[in-house]
Formats: structure tokens, sequence, C-alpha cells
């Protein structure tokens, strides 16, 4: 059965046409609109008792990491699981990166395994459009180097579409940390501005370089500057391994100046969305009250984040636009074959 | 067959065919020989391999007709890699000669960063005699300034001499420590050897695979700013005025070496720089795709550099022009940005992209980019090269400046492919490169 015959056509809506998703910065407005409005229906399957639909039956996705992750991995495996793909996952342990084969040749032979999708991690930026060009299959980038992580930045913006009931324009909105090495940054600076939003890049001088003010944001080097007027505060994660080490002077410093304390969060609205990519350092980034308490979305970033790559595996694979009318229920259409 | 060099020990291979006799008459074209300021349309006479006045009115001259071409000293490129000995894969004397005659240039000087790397003379010995052995056109050597190119200790310099170098150099790497630096280029004079230097601090630039910027920051790669070659620059102004000792500036990208460098004449210190055809007609968005091909250190930089590396062409503090032809085999270039070697080839597009960003926009005359090509890296390397005098080697090249063609990298000669200008339209072209008097490359 494909996807069409069990998922109803809706009214005339773009479809989507790539056959890779590599970054944000390439994607129009209303191709994240097409993304979320297609989460929000597998959304809703995910609440039901029985999770499972199967729009990817008799695909194949292949989880190619190159560079270490847990929870990506498990977002992606999860969806591709219940959209009913066959799915495997390759580590960097595998033995083939360790004997020395190169990037293509991995890439070819996993797509004469006939793999329709791959989900790639890989430390070196770049490193997903340079399969992408070889291969017929289709590469989503799950995170390469410093360069992009697109499914984050749908599913953060997602997060913060669903928490306001509203759309970002004009909204003001925060990334804080670690931004010049940061490819979550970079993806949610691209998605922020494309759907609107006014947004400001909090941090350390060297960590924030003045060159990203060309991309159309605004920089602060002080956090309490931003604080009463943010409607979202987006935190990354923070390190301070050997590469860090001439750019700030430890993490005790870090906390001082750019941690999300309670005594900084007083000076916040009372409706700011905390957010974070995880995995979290409490008491670095963010006080661990914080990550728990009501503003915090962290949780539901993360809840979301499989929704939304199940859409992305969906559209990608050639499904149709799922369309899902305001105030009604989402995606009454969508049958799943147990209900 | 080896065959030693006889009349310049330095000279490591002459194309030395039997001549017999022969002479010839290159006629009509526009004669270029900025050595004796001569630019008119004339004669340019050739016999037993060499410049001459003239010939002998009872002798049978051979005469080509020249009309529309320019006639000028075989063109030189000082900044080659042949990759020989050790990476016959990417590039060979003989492959890489055969690119260069096809380019147009009858002289080039082979850098040292080989495997091994050529800090002594026995690795120079093994060249000269490959070159002896395969080279289509003359071949220079260039020894190491530090052992094994490690930066930190002196090679045998005076070995290196003595076994045929015309340069010192550890390009490709860059010396940092500044004393070992100073102390070469006190060593160095004693045997008249020019120091070139890769101007880069390992510091500033660590695992920078592109110029840090906009296109750096939006695609995610390390920068490798231009502070990491101009504060190097502007180390060896410094340490060139200390001792006295002649330095070249490799391959310039950044406005500030330019400005750097233009002081440092004006100051008289022996300072000189050279420029790419890539670093005039390319700038960092070129990487947008993550293509390869356009990954060379120093890396491509932006409009601003451009305009400044131009101006420093136009007002001399640029005398040298070059290509840094550097070959990869395909399969080490198809691979994630940051893993790819560094580099590209330069031989067989250099001169009509000088052609393009130089003499197109009217930056110098053919006279001036001819001087850079022939006169100026002869100067400064100390070669009996780059001129037509009468008793000069008859090393010439002849251009044809309205000649348009299309950049296919599967018709050229090197070894390799990896050029970022497959495609490009360009006008100006080498038709024909002589060397000692034989036509080495026509077309």
């Amino acid at each position: 059965m494909s996807p069409t015959e069990y998922m109803a056509p809706t009214t005339p809506s773009r479809q989507w046409k790539h056959k890779d998703l590599l970054s944000i910065r390439t994607l129009e407005p209303w191709e994240i609109d097409l993304i979320h409005d297609t989460a929000s229906a597998f959304k809703e399957i995910n609440s039901r008792a029985i999770k499972k639909v199967p729009a990817l039956r008799g695909k194949t996705v292949v989880n190619l990491f190159v560079e270490p992750s847990t929870r990506t991995r498990a977002s992606f495996e999860l969806a591709a699981n219940r959209l009913s793909a066959d799915v495997i996952s390759l580590e960097s342990s595998s033995s083939s990166f360790k004997k020395g084969e190169t990037l293509k040749d991995t890439g070819l032979n996993l797509q004469a395994l006939n793999a329709d999708f791959m989900v790639m991690r890989h430390s070196c930026a770049g490193a997903a459009q340079f399969l992408a060009e070889r291969l017929r299959t289709g590469i989503i980038n799950a995170g390469d180097g410093a360069h992009e992580h697109p499914s984050q930045a749908l599913l953060d913006t997602f997060t913060i579409r669903e928490r306001l009931g509203r759309d970002l324009k004009g909204l003001k909105i925060a990334i804080c940390g670690d931004i010049m090495f940061s490819r979550v940054a970079r993806s949610n600076i691209w998605a922020l501005l494309k759907l609107g939003a006014d947004v400001t890049l909090v941090g350390p001088s060297t960590l924030v370089p003045p060159v990203f003010k060309k991309l159309g944001v605004n920089i602060s080097h002080k956090l309490e500057d931003i604080l009463p007027e943010a409607h979202v505060i987006m935190l990354l994660r923070i390190q301070h391994e050997r590469q860090r080490q001439a750019l700030f002077p430890s993490l005790g410093e870090y906390v001082s100046l750019f941690g999300l304390t309670a005594a900084r969060f007083r000076k916040c609205r009372p409706d700011v969305v905390i957010m974070h990519p995880g995995p979290i350092n409490r008491g670095v980034e963010i006080d661990s009250e914080l990550a728990d308490g009501v503003n915090s979305v962290i949780l539901e970033q993360v809840t979301n984040g499989m929704a939304v790559r199940m859409a992305i595996l969906y559209l990608l694979s050639g499904g149709q636009p799922l369309h899902v009318a305001p105030g009604a229920p989402l995606a009454p259409h969508i049958t799943s074959p147990a209900s | 067959m080896m065959k030693l060099a006889p009349r310049d020990p330095s000279l490591v291979s002459t194309y030395d065919r039997k001549l017999g006799t022969r002479s010839w008459a290159l006629t009509g074209g526009r004669v270029i020989d900025p050595a004796n300021r001569r630019d008119e349309i004339g004669e340019v006479y050739v016999r037993d391999g060499k410049i001459v006045a003239e010939i002998p009115v009872n002798e049978s001259v051979e005469v080509i007709d020249c009309s529309g071409l320019i006639v000028c000293p075989g063109l030189i490129d000082l900044h080659v890699h042949l990759r020989e000995p050790g990476q016959g894969s990417k590039e060979t004397v003989a492959t890489g000669t055969r690119a260069a005659a096809a380019g147009g240039f009858s002289t080039i000087v082979a850098m040292p960063n080989t495997k091994p790397v050529a800090d002594g003379p026995n690795t120079i010995a093994w060249l000269r005699q490959r070159i002896a052995e395969t080279a289509i056109v003359n071949v220079y050597t260039t020894g190491c300034i530090s052992q094994n190119m490690a930066g930190e200790a002196l090679a045998p310099i005076g070995s290196l001499k003595q076994a045929g170098v015309v340069a010192i150099t550890d390009d490709g790497k860059c010396i940092q420590n500044n004393e070992l630096m100073r102390r070469a280029l006190e060593y160095a004079q004693m045997f008249d050897l020019p120091l070139l230097d890769h101007c880069q601090d390992y510091a500033l630039s660590e695992g920078g695979v592109m110029n840090e910027g906009y296109w750096s920051t939006v695609l995610g790669l390390q920068g490798w700013p231009a502070i990491a070659e101009e504060v190097i620059v502007g180390r060896n102004a410094l340490l060139a005025e200390l001792t006295g000792g002649t330095v070249h500036c490799q391959h310039l990208s950044s406005a500030g070496s330019v400005r750097l460098v233009r002081e440092a004449m004006q100051r008289g210190v022996k300072i000189s720089a050279e420029v790419m055809p890539h670093h005039l007609a390319l700038t960092d968005e070129s990487i947008a795709g993550y293509d390869t091909n356009f990954k060379m250190n120093p890396p491509l930089r932006t409009k601003r550099d451009i305009a400044a590396l131009l101006e420093g062409v136009a007002d001399g503090t640029i005398e040298i022009l070059g290509s840094d032809h550097a070959p990869h085999a395909t399969y080490e270039k198809e691979v994630e940005f940051s893993e790819a070697p560094f580099g590209i080839l330069g031989l067989e597009t250099e001169l009509s992209l000088f052609v393009k960003t130089l003499i197109e926009p009217g930056v110098i005359s053919w006279a001036k980019m001819i001087e850079k090509l022939t006169i100026n890296p002869a100067k400064l390397l100390r070669l009996d090269k780059g001129t037509l005098s009468p008793g000069a080697d008859a090393d010439i090249t002849l251009i044809d400046p309205a000649r348009e063609w299309v950049v296919d990298k599967e018709k050229f000669q090197s070894k390799s492919r990896n050029t970022p200008f497959h495609g490009w339209e360009l006008k100006g072209k080498a038709v024909a490169t002589v060397v000692a008097g034989e036509f080495v490359f026509s077309c």
C-alpha cells in the first residue's frame, strides 16, 4: 500500500520536491511550514495506543552516524520504525570507517544495498551534501560538523509554534552559547529568520564573533540585556575542551556571565519559553530547577523531534501533504492499520 | 640515459635534441622582451638552439610566420609541484613538464615537499637524473630550509647548493620558529640563495580549511584567517631587514600582505612576492558547494583582497606571477571538504587566467605581465633565463592573444584533474613553446 492510498490527498498544497534534506538555509519558508504541518499530523499518531503507520513499508532507512549520537539517532530510528521502514544503524565504530573506506565508497555500498534513505551524522561540514551529490539515495542531514542540523531547527521552531500557539513573526528569540561551533545555532538562525523572528545571538565575544551579523541577526555579549524582551531563550550546550581553551577561560566564568540562573530568570517575561537541544549540563547553561520548570520545553522538544523526523521521512518518500484545518482534530483522515 | 647539464651547474636539464646547424626566424610577430625593453613587431632569430642577432646571409633559414602572435621569452613558473619522488600517482616530471609546455612554460621550478622531502643532496641528485631522463622543459630544483621540513633544524643548505638547487623553501609548510628563520636567512646568504616562504602562522590558522569570513561562518568550515598570512609576511620583512637576506613571499592572498610587502620594499628590504591566478579569479564564495577543487593553501579570499592584489600587481609590489601547480589524484580530492588535500592544478590554465584577470581589465600591459613571468623570476633565482638577448638559450613562447578556448580537464597533459576552471571560456593562449630551439609544444 502506498502512502497515498491510505492517506487521503487533500486540498491542493505544494509538494515537497527535494531528494534530500541538507540544510535550512536552502529551504523556502513554505517548505518549513509544510514539514511543520505534516509533523502535526504525525504527532497525533504518536499519541495513540498503536503508533505505527505503513507509510514507509518496504523502504529501507540507513542511519549512518559517522560521529556518535544518542538522541538524534534514537529519534530517527523510532521515527523510521513507526513509519514501518526497515532500519539499520551504522556507527563510527563500524568496521568500514576503521578500515579507511572513503565516505563515497561507504555511500555507494549502502546504495547498492538499495537503501532508500540515509540519515547521516558526520563531523565534517558538507559531508551530507557530498553524499547527496553522488547518490540516488535520499540524504537527510542529521548534523554535519558546524554546518547545519536541520531536523533540530525544524523541531525547535515546531515546538515554539506549538507552545505559543502562534506563528513566529516578530518574536524575539535569543540563542545563547557556543554559537561559532554550533550547527544547531546555524540551522536555527536560518529557520527563525525565514519564519520572521527577530534573532539575537548571545555569548562570549570569542564564540559569537561579529561576522554573524552578516547573517541578519543581532549580537549581544550581555545576557541580562536581552532577558526582559525575549519570548524564547534557546540555550546551547557549552563545552570547555582543548579547542575552546583560547576562547573562554573556564566553565565557571561562563556560568557567571551567561548561565541562565534563577536570578537572571526573574528578569525574564513570565511566559518565556526555555529551550535546549540537549544533552544539558545542569548548573552550567541552566540552573537545574529551571530545566525542569514550567517554562522549559526541553522534553517537548524531544517528543516533537520524532514527529518532525517522521514528517521528513514521509515527505522525502513522496508522501502527499497532510492538511490540518485550524481548530479541527489533527489529521482525522490518517488511519493507522490497527485502528 | 642520464645527462649531466654541462653549461650551468644549477640547470638540471636542457632539452637538447640534436639540432645540427638549423637556423630559423620568427617573423611578423609582436616581440615582447621586457629584459631588453623591446616591444615591437619584429624578428627573432634562432641558430643552434640559441638566440642570435642575425643569421649569416649565405645560410638557409626556415621562416616561421608569427603574424598576430606575441613572441616572448619562454615563460617561467617558479612555483610548481612535480610530485616526484614519491607521489607519481599525482604527477611525474614527465607529465608535469608536458603540462608546463602546454601552458607556455619553458622553465619551471620544482618545490621540495616531495616524499621524501628534498632536504639533502641525494634527493636532489635523484630528481636531477629523473629530470634529465624525462623532462621536456627546463626544470630547476629547490631544497628545504629545514631538515625533514620539520621547522626545527637547518637542512644542509650548502650541500643543497652544491647539488644544484636555486632556492630554499619549506613550501607547503612555514617555519614557525623565528630564531630558525633568522639563521636560515643569514646562512643562505653565503650561497646567494633566496628563501621562498609559504607564509602561514599555524596557531592562527589551526584546523583552517577556507578563508575566515561570511562563507566559513555559513558553511561551518574552520576559518584560515588572512591575519595568519600577514603575521608571517610581517615577520619575514623584519627578519629580511635585520639579516640583509632575500625573502620571497609565496602565493600572497590577502590585502594586508600586499600592504606589508609594499611598505617593506619602500624601506629597501630585499623582499618580493608572487600571486597565483586563482587568488585573482576566485573568491571564498566559490566554496558554497563544498567543491574541494576550490580548496587550496592559502585559501581563496574576498573581492577586497583581490582588489588589493591587483593593485599590488599594478604598482610593482607583486613582481612575480606563478601557479602553485599542485596536482592531486581525483580519489584524494573526492572526500569531505575538511579532509581533502589543499591545492589545484595551475600550469595549463595559468597564462589564460592572467590574461583574463590582468590584461582584459587593463590592470597591466602585456609587456608588464610577461616581465613578471620571465625576467623577474629569473632575476630572483639568478637564472640565466627569461630574455631574448643574443646568446641566450632559445627558450621562446608564442602567444595568440585572440585564441579562444574552453578549459577541458580531460584534455590536460597533467596526470591529475583537480582544477576549478573546468568549462571556463578563456581568451589568449600559448600556441607554441620552444625550449633551446626545439618546439616542445604547439597547437
